[in-house]
């Protein structure tokens, strides 16, 4: 008895439109971490809601450490001693991290009370025993996203989970809170804990699961030992193709100069100079990538850029022509196209169909708006079908498909189509893989590179270094507002960049930095 | 709105459920089965209750087998501003806005009427055509600087249209006062060319008060929709209510987005207001109070999920309830029920996605009692 912590069996779940599970069996030891990987929308997040009670399971059967179970809601999965962590934080933010924990299950002073003297003394062993540290009396709201995280894991543990559910835990976190992340996850099995992870980078799979389930359309394609199958295999389970993870790409062939950034400084929203007197030049055909850790002024700098916030000074010129005092339709019209970083927040409207999202930027004009402002629905409708072929978009209802119930990938393609269907001189692109598979993420970066061939002038920001690297012709790497250096990424040293991104001047101090380490 | 519940394996009730339209007449239904529950509970006859809604939209009396349009007519007069100021709302909200200052706007637009009839040219049509339109003209500057000062200066909508109604109300008062001939309520009559009376409309209903404010409100019913579904305009204001981060990123102009659908949501308000003063009254009055119709309207938007052809239906409803008051009071019912059901039906509507959830789980719950078990 005890081999498995969970035997999932014959699940099938079935949403409008989409079978989401289709006679998934499922089985992970005690123990162990094991990885659940698919391509977006392959059900994974379905498959670990139904586990932790969220859905119910149209049919199949489920087991926990060999007994039947049902569980028709979270409470339930708790006291089985599962939980999760889900990819959206549920924290309430004024109250401390040991409110939170505690939150529900408050330890009580004799009067009725609750004892939160006794709670931060409970949080504080928690966080010790298990190696996740946070400071028990900081306000949510003040902490930083990969607390946040140890927080809703110290959340579980309270509640005596020892089956542990992470649903892309990393896609929010920095490079080196996922450092931390797999430290963390390493501690928790060590202490007996059997966990499954939801991720896209097969790195971490590598790095940290033992056995791993691939999912495919809603099927599971197979169950692998990790160590025995290399990333390339897995891919190709998951995608069902070969997937390249280098971007074939020529040499750029630069031409013009489409931006010209100088002296630009940019408020954030406290009104600190977040962006500090930066110069930056893209020219049409070549990607520059703007390498740098997250909040060194890289937001505000798109935000100046494609008009969303006004600079303090500084000018923003296109093709010569200085856009800085411009709204932020002139600028569309002129040719500024903007993958935005949250494209919940500002590339999509979730509760549109995927024709209105897909004309969102050109629906006042001709084939979208006819005589007198009237909408053409066909027109939106036939020209969505179109892009839905050429980019590949999968959309369970077509044209007509609610954006908010397509896929994250399926959303990032449908902005993509959006913008390089627009045809902008200059494409400012904010980490656009993000949450992604390695398929779509193999598919959006051969498009960008089309884009620079067609001679766009591309910008792009990521926090991933890996993708600047592979995908730019020019790196600038920016630290505290400022660019700090700018190198041709043919021969690129990733540790030198990231020295620069640590705010020492290129090029000389790069090399000292690398031999300093 | 809710995602369309299409097919696949999912049962009549859930579909129900994820309707907004059935939800609503649903909600409808329930409310005056407790209505009827409530009569029967203080020993009156439940059916006199119907006999009275029946009087007041057929023009039947059941009792004395007698026929009278006259009802009808009274109900649609009652219907015209519920169903504008309901406009009013349901316009705002689809632009992410919460209009509680319809009353404001409402007596804004009465009050400009007022002055119009007894300063304006008595000109046949010209005179009434001016009243409503500088009327509907001023609501929607009293609404759009609302819109403005939202827009601009991140000023809350719901404090700043609070504090216009009663702006607005005062302002009135005082100006109507200053109308020669005016006591404490009320002015001199209006001059016959601005009244809103239209003769044939009268001989339909046998001298009931329906007037050609019935036609502007069919008109802004039209309006409403054509604007709100089928132009550009209708496009960037519903972006901007579902998601103004991303409107804006789109280039879509958020202020103007606010201030256009603060004014045209005041100019609705106002046309009640004008159908009000000049359709059912022959004089102007010196405003004692609200006249709550802007009140009301928000909860015919909120039956109507704010959609034009869902108002216009929700404000007939309204109507109906305060015209079946009288009669129901004459065969004993007490008026107040009709209150009790109208206020039921605004809480259920309220609790419609608790709603919605239970009905789910009760599908769920039929459905695994139907399935063979599967261990
Ligand atoms: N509540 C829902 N209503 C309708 N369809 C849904 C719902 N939740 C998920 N789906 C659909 O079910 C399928 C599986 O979705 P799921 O979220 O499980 O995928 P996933 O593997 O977690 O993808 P991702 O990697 O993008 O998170 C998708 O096609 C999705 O559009
Ligand atoms: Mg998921």
């Amino acid at each position: 008895m005890g081999e498995y912590a969970i035997e999932m069996a014959g699940i099938t779940k079935v949403f409008p439109g989409v079978v989401a599970n289709d006679g998934v069996d499922l089985r992970v030891r005690d123990g162990e971490i094991h990885a659940l990987l698919g391509e977006n929308g392959a059900g994974k997040s379905t498959l670990m809601s139904i586990l932790f009670g969220l859905y119910e399971a149209d049919s199949g059967s489920i087991r926990i450490r060999g007994a039947d179970v049902r569980i028709h809601d979270p409470n339930e999965a708790n006291a089985l001693g599962i939980g999760m962590v889900h990819q959206h934080f549920k924290l309430v933010h004024n109250y401390t991290v040991a409110e939170n924990i505690v939150l529900g299950l408050e330890p009580r002073t004799r009067t009725g009370g609750v004892d939160l003297g006794l709670a931060e003394r409970r949080v504080a062993e928690l966080s010790r025993q298990y190696g996740l540290s946070v400071d028990p009396r900081a306000r949510v709201e003040s902490i930083t996203v990969g607390m946040q995280q140890r927080v809703e894991i110290l959340k579980i543990l309270y509640r005596n989970a020892d089956i542990l559910i992470f649903d892309e835990p990393t896609a929010v976190l920095t490079p080196q809170e996922v450092d931390e992340l797999m430290a963390i996850l390493e501690r928790l099995r060590s202490e007996g804990k059997t966990i499954v992870l939801i991720t896209h980078k097969l790195r971490e799979i590598k790095q940290a699961a033992e056995r791993c389930t691939v999912l495919r359309r809603g099927k599971v394609v197979g169950t692998v030992e990790v160590a025995a199958t290399s990333e390339e295999a897995m891919a190709e389970m998951m995608v069902g193709r070969e997937v390249k993870f280098r971007v074939d790409k020529a040499a750029a062939r630069p031409g013009e100069l489409v931006l010209k950034i100088e002296g630009l400084t940019v408020k954030n929203a406290k009104g600190f100079d977040a962006v500090r007197g930066l110069d930056l030049e893209v020219r049409s055909g070549e990607i520059v990538g703007l390498a740098g850790v997250d909040g060194n002024g890289q937001a505000e700098l798109i935000e100046a850029i494609t008009g969303l916030a006004s600079p303090e000074a500084g000018r923003i010129l296109l093709k010569g022509r200085d856009i800085a005092a411009l709204g932020i339709r002139e600028r569309i019209r002129l040719g500024v196209g903007h993958v935005p970083e949250d494209r919940h927040k500002h590339g999509l409207v979730l509760k549109f169909r995927l024709d209105e999202n897909l004309a969102l930027k050109s629906f006042d004009r001709p084939p979208f708006s006819g005589f007198a402002g009237i909408l053409r629905p066909k027109a939106m409708a036939a020209h969505a079908s179109e892009m839905i072929g050429q980019f590949d978009i999968r959309a369970a209802e077509g044209p007509a498909t609610t954006a908010s119930s397509m896929s994250g990938g399926n959303q990032q393609k449908a902005i993509i189509a959006r913008e390089i269907d627009l045809s902008p001189e200059l494409l400012v692109v904010a980490q656009p893989t993000r949450g992604l598979d390695v398929g779509a993420i193999e598919y959006i970066h051969r498009r960008i590179v089309a884009e620079r061939d067609k001679g766009r002038a591309v910008l792009l920001v990521s926090y991933e270094l890996d993708e600047i690297l592979d995908l730019c012709d020019r790196i600038a790497a920016i630290s505290k507002g400022e660019i700090v250096g700018v190198v041709d990424a043919a021969g690129a040293d990733e540790r030198a960049i990231g020295a620069m991104m640590a705010g020492l001047r290129a090029p000389g101090g790069a090399q000292g930095a690398g031999a300093g380490a | 709105m809710a995602r369309r519940a299409a097919g696949l394996g999912r049962g009549p009730i859930v579909r129900l459920a994820g309707s907004d339209a059935a939800m609503s007449v649903l909600v409808v239904i329930l409310g005056f089965l407790v209505g009827t529950a409530l009569v029967a509970a203080v020993g009156r006859d439940p059916a006199n209750m119907y006999r009275a809604i029946i009087q007041v939209v057929s023009g039947f009396d059941l009792t004395r087998g007698t026929w009278n349009a006259r009802y009808i007519g009274e109900w649609l007069v009652a219907s015209t501003p519920l169903v504008l100021c309901g406009l009013s709302m349901a316009f705002a909200a689809r632009a992410g806005l919460f209009n509680i200052g319809a009353e404001g706007q409402y007596i804004v637009g009465l009050t400009v009427a007022q002055f119009v009839a007894f300063y304006g040219p008595p000109v046949p049509i010209l005179h009434w055509v001016l009243a409503v339109l500088l009327g509907m003209l001023a609501a929607a500057a009293w609404g759009g600087l609302v819109g403005f000062l939202k827009a601009r200066y991140a000023v809350s909508e719901v404090v700043a249209t609070i504090m216009m109604n009663y702006i607005a109300l005062y302002l009135s008062r005082y100006l109507t006062m200053l109308i020669p001939g005016t006591n404490t309520y009320k002015t001199p009559s209006f001059p016959a060319t601005v009244r809103l009376g239209n003769a044939w409309l009268e001989g339909l209903t046998n001298r009931s008060r329906l007037n050609t404010g019935f036609y502007l409100m069919l008109a802004s019913v039209l309006f409403f929709w054509f604007l709100m579904e089928k132009t550009r305009t209708g496009f960037a204001l519903r972006a901007t209510g579902f998601n103004k981060d991303a409107a804006r990123c789109s280039g879509i102009d958020v202020t103007r987005s606010t201030v256009l659908s603060m004014a045209i949501s005041g100019a609705f308000a106002g046309l009640a207001g004008c159908a009000v003063c000049l359709g059912s009254f022959g004089y102007g009055r010196v405003l004692a109070g609200l006249d709550n119709y802007g009140f009301n309207g928000i909860a015919v938007a909120l039956v109507g999920n704010s959609s034009a052809p869902g108002t216009f239906l929700a404000g007939l409803l309204f109507g109906m309830l305060q015209s079946a008051q009288p009669l129901m009071q004459s065969r004993q019912i007490p008026k107040e029920v009709t209150y009790i059901i109208s206020g039921l039906v605004v809480v259920f509507i309220s609790l419609r996605s608790g709603f919605g959830l239970i009905l789910e789980a009760r599908a769920k719950q039929l459905a695994r009692k139907g399935k063979p078990r599967d261990e």
